[in-house]
């Protein structure tokens, strides 16, 4: 096969400051590519410097030391040979003896340097039941030993489905229990795409705004409300998008949306002026009380250095306030034209009134979506909707998961996770006003009939 | 309109979901002069549908209304004519999130059959990616190029017309993502990986009915060597 050799492939290689996603099994942890700093990972640290340069998807192995060493992809066919094998276990007896290894000979074994590959096989050549296993039954306690043993970890470039799972398998609670295929669900449903204006309310550590920032590809903008004092988005770094992805990003505080709603949002600057006139107050005061004390030249000096310093940080603060002031404006501005093109929630607050409340902004025709851990607080929802109007297409659903061990003479499922992965509810927008009709004397109908008319109306609209 | 990219009023050869009630939709090309029979009565693209917004409410001649809605890959799946067994949303969604679909992707993908997922793909890879999909059957690969026209997104796929266990892709180190939903998926496999990209990790994903036939896939994909595997097992009931 020849090599195809790209010169833009650094985007393929590991670079110092890259955010990348360790995988050792099924396990993931988000770092960052720091040079010499420690990283620890299921019960291992090493140090991620070999890593750079090589490129994504490389597996290595932890030596001494703590450094990483680039190991070879196996094929299938380099598995220990093992020429015995039993036909089934009605005579092995597990009485725990079979290990003829204690605990500290492979403590010794582990001192010694020997590698993982090394110990499994001192593992199978000191048991004394593994002949006797049936082949799949080795294979199967290899892979354990294996997954003790070795310590492959492979580097990968992050993306939604990696953070997701990591997300969901290490910290559930910090994304209100979402599972990846759920999120899956959300991005498709709302047509997430590049070029489009999203309107995102989430408190899942800032995964669902990543996802959604990844499917839009740094085209278009997303506005992220946020509760309380600002928005969370550690989840959405960890995806290391390029800097000018950063730029489509704008956030607006959820308790100024009645504001906008109503036209009335007060951008203007009175909070800098006030802020201001009570720090020269409290300038002046302490002034005041410094002048009592001598006034000796080197004090005169000090006390002119500290109001430079003061002024310097009256300064920044008030350019601080001006960019804060300029980005709610602007995020404002994109919110009042009430044609965003589609709208994401998933929170641990009720979705009721965030919902109601942000609806308001997306324009006909668009898709939303609105996650909830639990289904009560969507039914609620839907109700609501039913009764406002303005939307169709209504769905309220919930998505099963099943994984599946695939291995010749052995496909079965693994486990089911049902109920696990949260509700979603989905519909579409469409113009909540009169119907445009070019002939107006056609809505005076005979009375008889129209009641007819709005009763099918009113039997199409209701969703199960 | 396009099925990419959205726009706020109808205009003539856009293709636009009449939604008449729960479960119960229709496509139309807008075309002046035409008329859709519905059975609210009448709608006059002329008068009706052309220069209004997406969304709005639609009165017919017999005094029922409609709603009028800018196309998506979603409603098409749900709207589309079937020439083949298609994939649905669900089974989409989880496709797009494995194989890492986002813009600027490139994918391949065979069979087209009727396009449901492939407009999905489209739509996940716009504007600067690419799909390259493969379909065997002269006349569906013929209905996929003409409805990809239609829908404004030409210019993001590639047709061809061939037999993807013998000919392959088309394309040789260029792809993020192959997807194979064919009868022998095994026999593609080589080809996949001529296809993908050799740097950097690429996805390789499948729909199977059985899952027991996807073990014999497995084993031909471990020894060919593709680095991330994942299957999906599409539930078929």
């Amino acid at each position: 096969m020849a090599e195809c050799v790209n010169d833009s492939d650094e985007e393929s290689r590991i670079a110092y400051g890259d955010y990348v996603v360790l995988k050792r099994g099924e396990v993931f942890k988000s770092v960052q590519v720091e040079n010499k700093k420690k990283v620890i990972f299921e019960k291992q640290w090493f140090f991620m410097d070999n890593a750079v340069g090589q490129l994504y998807g490389t597996m290595f192995e932890i030596v001494a030391g703590g450094s990483l060493k680039h190991k070879p992809v196996k094929r299938a066919g380099d598995s220990l040979d093992s020429k015995e094998a039993g036909q089934d276990n009605r005579h092995i007896v597990d009485d725990g003896r079979s290990q003829k290894l204690t605990r500290d000979d492979i403590e010794t074994l582990k001192e010694q340097g020997l590698k993982g590959q090394e110990i499994v096989q001192q593992l199978i050549d000191n048991s004394t039941t593994f002949k006797d296993k049936t082949e799949f039954a080795q294979e199967k306690y290899i892979k354990k030993k294996k997954k003790k043993y070795e310590s492959d970890i492979t580097v990968l470039k992050p993306s939604t489905r990696l953070l997701a799972m990591m997300y969901h398998g290490r910290e559930p609670g910090k994304i209100c229990h979402l599972r990846y295929d759920t999120l899956a669900q959300m991005l498709t449903l709302g047509n997430i795409h590049a070029g489009s204006k999203i309107i995102v309310f989430e408190t899942c550590a800032g995964l669902v705004l990543g996802s959604v920032m990844e499917r839009m590809g740094g085209f278009g903008s997303v506005i992220q409300m946020f509760p309380g004092g600002g928005p969370t988005r550690a989840g959405m770094e960890s995806f290391g998008f390029p800097s000018h992805f950063h730029q489509t990003l704008h956030e607006f505080p959820l308790c100024k949306v009645n504001a906008v709603l109503a036209g009335k949002l007060d951008l203007s600057e009175k909070d800098t002026e006030n802020s201001r006139s009570e720090e020269t107050a409290a300038e002046k005061n302490s002034e005041a009380q410094s002048m009592e004390i001598s006034l000796d030249p080197q004090e005169q000096m000090r006390r002119d250095e500290r109001d430079r310093l003061r002024e310097q940080r009256a300064q920044e603060k008030k350019v601080k306030m001006e960019e804060k002031r300029k980005k709610l404006a602007s995020a404002a501005a994109l919110l009042q034209d009430r044609n965003a093109d589609g709208l994401v929630i998933a929170s641990r607050f009720h979705p009721c009134p965030v919902l109601m409340g942000l609806i308001k902004f997306v324009a006909p025709s668009r898709p939303f979506v609105v996650y909830c851990q639990y289904r009560e607080p969507l039914i609620e929802c839907y109700n609501k909707l039913r009764e406002q109007g303005g939307v169709i297409n209504l769905r309220l659903t919930d998505s099963w998961l099943r994984h599946y061990q695939v291995l010749p003479n052995r496909t079965h499922p693994v486990l089911l996770m049902s109920g696990g992965g949260g509700y979603l509810l989905s519909g579409t927008t469409v113009d909540a006003g009169t119907a445009k009709t070019k002939n107006p004397h056609k809505s005076e109908e005979p009375d008889a009939k129209r009641l007819k008319l709005e009763e099918k109306a009113s039997s199409c609209d209701s969703s199960v | 309109m396009s099925f990419v990219e959205y726009s706020e009023l109808i205009q003539e050869g856009d293709v636009v979901i009449i939604f008449m009630g729960h479960d119960s939709m229709m496509p139309i090309k807008v075309q002046s002069g035409a008329q859709t029979q519905t059975r609210y009565g009448v709608i006059r693209h002329s008068s009706d549908l052309i220069g209004q917004r997406f969304g709005s409410k639609v009165t017919c001649s017999k005094g029922g209304w409609v709603y009028v809605l800018h196309p998506t890959p979603e409603l098409w799946t749900i709207n589309l004519p079937h020439r083949t067994q298609i994939l649905y949303t669900t089974d989409i969604a989880n496709i797009t999130l494995m194989l890492e679909l986002k813009p600027g992707s490139v994918v391949c993908e065979s069979g087209t059959g009727s396009g449901s997922l492939s407009h999905s793909i489209l739509r996940t890879i716009a504007p600067t990616g690419h799909l390259h999909t493969v379909e065997f059957h002269s006349q569906r690969a013929e209905k996929a190029m003409q409805e990809f026209k239609e829908h404004k997104v030409s210019h993001l796929v590639t047709v061809r017309n061939q037999d993807v266990c013998k000919d392959g892709f088309g394309i040789t180190g260029v792809a993020d993502a192959v997807f194979l939903d064919i009868p022998s998926p095994w026999e593609a496999i080589s080809h996949a990986k001529k296809a993908l990209k050799y740097k950097g990790c690429t996805h390789t994903g499948l729909s199977e009915p059985w899952p027991g036939r996807s073990s014999l896939l497995i084993l031909t994909m471990y020894r060919a060597g593709p680095e991330n595997l994942r299957s999906f097992i599409g539930p078929w009931f």
